[in-house]
C-alpha cells in the first residue's frame, strides 16, 4: 500500500484509514491520547492535593483568578475545536481549500488564546505567584503550563501540515497527518474544559 | 527493479544506527540490555561483597548508597525492561505472522531513547556521583536539601528520557498487534507470548506517564526550586509514593507477563502438548494487568493512610494470587502428561515455577498490611521481590533466549554450556535470596551498608554472598557460550527444536528481513502444530509472491536522542542554551520526518528467487 493507489485524483471516502499506514497512525495517536489522559490525570492529582498551600501572604485561588478573562480564553479554545470540525468535514468532502482556510482559523483561534495565557500568567507573577511561590503555584503552573505546552505544540505542528499540504496537495499520506492532529486538538481542548472546571472553577468557590 | 525506489542502503555500522528492522532492533535492545545487566550485576556483587562480613569497609557508606540506588534502578529500567523488548522486538511480528511492525520509525526511536537515557543515568558515576536516593527515589531524600550533588538529577533526566522510548515501544507493539495480525490470527489464536506483550503494552502506556509527571514535578524541585515535595512550602512528601507507586506497581506486571508468556510458550514445546487452558491463560493475564492498577498502596502500608485504605489494597493484593495461581496450575497440567524434554530453555522454565510460587507465597504474606509493618524495610521484602523478579523475569530472560536464539541469530547454544549456566544460576540464586527470608525475619533491615556482629546475621549473609558469586559465574558461562556459538556455522533449521508449535518456527532461522515471503493463512491455535498434525509441510500461503514493501532505514532515531541527551545535560547543570540547542535537534528532526515522505521501497520476486529463498 502506498501514495500511489490514488495517484487518478480521486480520493477515498475517508482518506486517512485508506492504507493500513493510515489506519495504524490513527489508532497508535488514539492509544498515544489514552497516555496522555494518563499524564493530564496525575498533574490534575498533584494540583487537587496542593491546591490549598497557598502559604502565608501569597495571593489565594480566590483572588488570583479572573473569570471573565478565563472564560474568554475558553470561548477561543471551545471555538477552534469547531473550526477544526469543519476543517476535518472539508477534507472528507475533499475540499481542500475550505480545509486550509478552517485549519489556519484553527492556529489563529490557539495563538489568540496562548497570548491571553501568556498575559495571565504575567499578570500573576505580578501579583506575587511565582513558579517557586507555594506549593499551590508550582501545580497550578505545571499543570496549566503543560497544557499550554500542547497547544504551542499543536499551533506549530498544525502550521507545518497546513504548508504541507499546499506543497504536496491532500492524499492518502497526508490526509491522516491532518486526521490525527485533529484528534490533538481536540484532546487538548477536552482537558482545558476540565482545568477550567477543576481549577478555576472550584478556584474561584473552594 | 520495475517500480521500487532508489534507497540507500548503508552497511556495518550504519546499518546499526539506521535500522528500522524489528530484528535488528531486538538485537540492538539485547546487547544494550544485556550490558546494562552486567553493570547492575557488577553493582549486585559489590553489594554482597561487603556485606560478606560485618562491619565491613569494602565501599564506603555514600558509595553503598549509590551502588545500591543504581543496581535497582538499572536492573529494572535498563536491563529487564529492554531484555523484554528485546524478545517482543525479535519475537512478536512473527507470532502474528505479520511482516513488520506499525511503526518501525518509532521502534529505532524507542530503542535509542532508551539506550541514550540509560548511558546519561550511567554518566553519572563519572560526573561527581550516581543517584543515591533508592531506586525509589523517595522524597525528602531526594530533595536539594537532602541530596545536593547531581545524583538524582542524572536520576529524574535519565529516565524522563528512557521511559519516552518505553513509552513509543508500547504503542508500537499495541497498534501492531490489533492492526497487523495475519489473515486467521484471532485474538484467541493468539500465542500466550504474544498475548503477555500486548498486555504488558496496555500496562506500560497507562503507567509511564504517571511516572514522567512525578519526575518532572521531581525535575522542577531539585532544578527550578517548586515546591511540589518541599514541606516548607505547602509540598507533599507522601504524593511522591503514590506517584511513584501508581507506575511502580504496574512496573513489576509490565515486567513478569512477558516472562509468563515465554514460560508458557516454552514449556507447551516441550511437554509436545497443546497450553492447558489458554483461554484461562488469557483470562488471567488481562485480570492480573487489571489489578496491578488497583494495589499501588501495598507498598504505602506503613505511610499511615489509615486501616480502611491498608485494608482495602490489603484485599485487591491478595486478589492478584487467584489469577496467578491459575497460571501456575495450568503449568503444571501443560506438563501432566506431556512427554517432557529437559532443555536449557525448559529447565530454566520449569525451574521458573516452585521459585515464583515461593516468590507470590511471600507476596501474599505481605499483602496482609498488620504483618507487613514487621516484614517492612527488613530483608525479607527484598527476598521476595528477588524472588519474582530474578527467579521469575530473569529466569524467564534466559529461557526465552536460549529459546528464540536460532530465531534471532540462526545459531544453536550450546546445550551442554546452557545446563550448566541454568545450574550454577539456580543454585546460587536460591542460596543468596532464600536465606535472606530468614535474615529479614531476624531484623535486618535492607539499605543499609553494614551491620553489627553477633546478631546472628554472619553466615547467612556470608553464604548470600557466595551465592551472588556463583550467579556471576552462571552469568560467565552463558557470555562464553555467546561467543563459542557466535563462531559455529549458521546452520539452524526453521524448526531446531522440532516442536515448534507458533508462526516463528515456520520461516527460516534467522528470520529473513521481510519475515514472510507469503502472508500464511493461520487456521487455529497453535498455527504451525495445527499444520504439521493435519499432514501439511508448512503455512498455507494467504497470497502469491509479490514485490514486498519496506521500509527505509533512517539516521534520525538516532539523532533525536542525542538531542535529548544533549538536553539532559544542559539542563542539569543549568546550561539553558544548550538544553534549547538540544531540544532544537531534535525537534528538527521531527520537522524533517514530517516533510519528507518515506516512500520505502520494494524487494521484487525476481530478487528472493535469486537469493534461493524457500516459501
Amino acid at each position: 500500500m502506498s501514495a500511489h493507489s490514488h495517484v487518478d485524483g480521486q480520493l477515498p471516502h475517508e482518506p486517512e484509514k485508506a492504507t493500513l499506514e493510515g489506519r495504524n497512525k490513527v489508532l497508535g495517536f488514539w492509544l498515544f491520547l489514552g497516555g496522555e489522559t494518563v499524564l493530564f490525570g496525575t498533574l490534575f492529582a498533584a494540583y487537587l492535593a496542593l491546591r490549598n498551600q497557598v502559604g502565608d501572604g501569597n495571593p489565594t485561588s480566590q483572588e488570583l483568578f479572573d473569570l471573565v478573562l478565563v472564560g474568554v480564553a475558553t470561548f477561543i479554545l471551545l471555538t477552534s475545536s469547531l473550526t477544526s470540525v469543519f476543517a476535518i468535514q472539508a477534507m472528507h468532502k475533499n475540499q481542500v481549500k475550505s480545509m486550509l482556510i478552517w485549519l489556519a482559523v484553527t492556529v489563529l483561534l490557539g495563538l489568540g488564546f496562548l497570548g491571553l495565557e501568556i498575559y495571565e500568567f504575567v499578570h500573576y507573577v505580578h501579583e506575587g505567584h511565582g513558579f517557586t511561590t507555594s506549593a499551590f503555584s508550582s501545580s497550578f503552573y505545571t499543570l496549566v503550563g503543560f497544557h499550554g505546552g500542547h497547544v504551542a505544540f499543536g499551533v506549530i505542528w498544525i502550521t507545518i501540515l497546513i504548508f504541507q499540504v499546499l506543497k504536496k496537495g491532500l492524499n492518502v499520506v497526508t490526509a491522516p497527518k491532518i486526521y490525527v492532529a485533529g484528534m490533538y486538538w481536540h484532546f487538548i481542548d477536552v482537558v482545558w474544559v476540565f482545568i477550567f472546571t477543576v481549577v478555576y472553577l472550584m478556584g474561584k468557590v473552594g | 527493479m520495475a517500480h521500487g525506489h532508489t534507497v540507500k542502503r548503508y552497511s556495518g555500522l550504519m546499518d546499526w544506527l539506521t535500522t528500522v528492522d524489528h530484528k535488528k532492533i531486538g538485537i540492538l535492545y539485547l546487547i544494550a540490555g544485556g550490558f546494562f545487566f552486567l553493570v547492575g550485576g557488577l553493582e549486585a556483587i559489590l553489594i554482597r561483597l561487603q556485606l560478606w562480613k560485618p562491619l565491613n569497609d569494602f565501599v564506603s557508606p555514600d558509595t553503598y548508597n549509590e551502588l545500591l540506588t543504581m543496581h535497582g534502578t538499572t536492573m529494572i529500567f535498563l536491563a529487564a525492561m529492554p531484555l523484554l523488548f528485546a524478545l517482543m522486538n525479535a519475537i512478536v511480528p512473527l507470532q502474528i505472522g505479520a511482516r513488520d511492525v506499525a511503526f518501525p520509525f518509532v521502534n529505532a526511536l524507542g530503542f535509542w531513547t532508551f539506550f541514550f537515557g540509560g548511558v546519561l543515568l550511567n554518566v553519572s558515576w563519572f560526573a561527581g556521583g550516581a543517584p543515591d536516593a533508592g531506586w525509589t527515589s523517595y522524597v525528602p531524600l531526594a530533595t536539594n536539601t537532602y541530596s545536593q550533588n547531581h545524583g538524582v538529577d542524572f536520576y529524574v533526566l535519565g529516565l524522563q528520557i528512557a521511559g519516552i522510548g518505553t513509552l513509543v515501544g508500547g504503542i508500537n507493539f499495541l497498534v501492531t498487534i490489533i492492526n497487523m495480525r495475519a489473515p486467521g490470527m484471532s485474538f484467541m489464536r493468539m500465542p500466550m507470548f504474544t498475548w503477555t506483550a500486548f498486555i504488558t503494552s496496555a500496562l506500560i502506556l497507562f503507567a509511564f506517564p504517571a511516572l514522567t509527571v512525578g519526575l518532572v514535578a521531581l525535575m522542577f524541585d531539585r532544578l527550578f526550586s517548586a515546591n511540589f515535595f518541599e514541606v516548607s512550602n505547602g509540598g507533599n512528601a507522601v504524593l511522591w509514593e503514590h506517584i511513584f507507586w501508581i507506575f511502580g506497581h504496574p512496573e513489576v506486571y509490565i515486567l513478569i507477563l512477558p516472562a509468563f508468556g515465554i514460560i508458557s510458550e516454552v514449556i507447551s514445546t516441550f511437554s509436545r502438548k497443546r497450553l492447558f487452558g489458554y483461554s484461562s491463560m488469557v483470562f488471567a493475564t488481562v485480570l492480573i494487568g487489571f489489578l496491578g492498577f488497583m494495589v499501588w498502596a501495598h507498598h504505602m502500608f506503613t505511610a499511615g493512610l489509615g486501616p480502611i485504605a491498608n485494608a482495602l489494597f490489603s484485599i485487591a493484593t491478595m486478589l492478584i494470587a487467584v489469577p496467578t495461581g491459575i497460571k501456575i496450575f495450568n503449568w503444571l497440567f501443560t506438563m501432566w502428561g506431556g512427554s517432557i524434554r529437559f532443555t536449557t530453555a525448559n529447565l530454566f522454565a520449569i525451574g521458573f515455577v516452585p521459585t515464583f510460587v515461593m516468590g507470590g507465597v511471600t507476596g501474599v504474606m505481605l499483602a496482609a498490611a498488620p504483618a507487613d509493618f514487621q516484614y517492612h524495610d527488613s530483608y525479607f521484602v527484598v527476598a521476595h521481590f528477588h524472588y519474582v523478579i530474578v527467579g521469575g523475569l530473569v529466569l524467564g530472560i534466559f529461557s526465552g533466549l536460549h529459546y528464540w536464539w536460532p530465531k534471532m541469530f540462526g545459531r544453536m547454544l550450546s546445550e551442554g554450556l546452557g545446563k550448566l549456566t541454568f545450574w550454577t544460576f539456580y543454585i546460587g540464586f536460591h542460596m543468596t535470596f532464600f536465606l535472606q527470608h530468614f535474615l529479614g525475619l531476624l531484623g535486618m533491615p535492607r539499605r543499609v551498608y553494614t551491620y553489627q556482629d553477633g546478631l546472628d546475621f554472619n553466615l547467612m549473609n556470608l553464604i548470600s554472598t557466595i551465592g551472588a558469586i556463583l550467579m556471576g559465574i552462571g552469568t560467565i558461562f552463558f557470555l562464553i557460550n555467546i561467543v563459542v556459538t557466535s563462531v559455529k556455522p549458521k546452520n539452524a533449521p526453521a524448526d531446531p527444536w522440532e516442536d515448534g508449535r507458533t508462526l516463528e518456527w515456520a520461516i527460516p532461522s534467522p528470520a529473513p528481513e521481510y519475515n514472510f515471503l507469503q502472508t500464511p493463512l493461520v487456521r487455529g491455535y497453535d498455527a504451525l502444530w495445527k499444520e504439521k498434525m493435519d499432514g501439511n509441510k508448512g503455512m498455507t500461503p494467504a497470497e502469491p509472491i509479490g514485490p514486498i514493501h519496506m521500509p527505509s532505514p533512517s539516521i534520525l532515531p538516532f539523532v533525536m536522542s542525542v538531542g535529548l541527551f544533549i538536553t539532559g545535560f544542559g539542563l542539569m547543570y543549568s546550561k539553558y542554551i544548550i538544553a534549547g540547542a538540544g531540544l532544537l535537534i531534535t525537534f528538527a528532526c521531527m520537522f524533517l520526518r514530517s516533510i519528507f515522505d518515506d516512500h520505502g521501497f520494494h524487494i521484487e520476486p525476481e530478487e528472493l528467487k535469486d537469493k534461493g529463498v524457500k516459501a
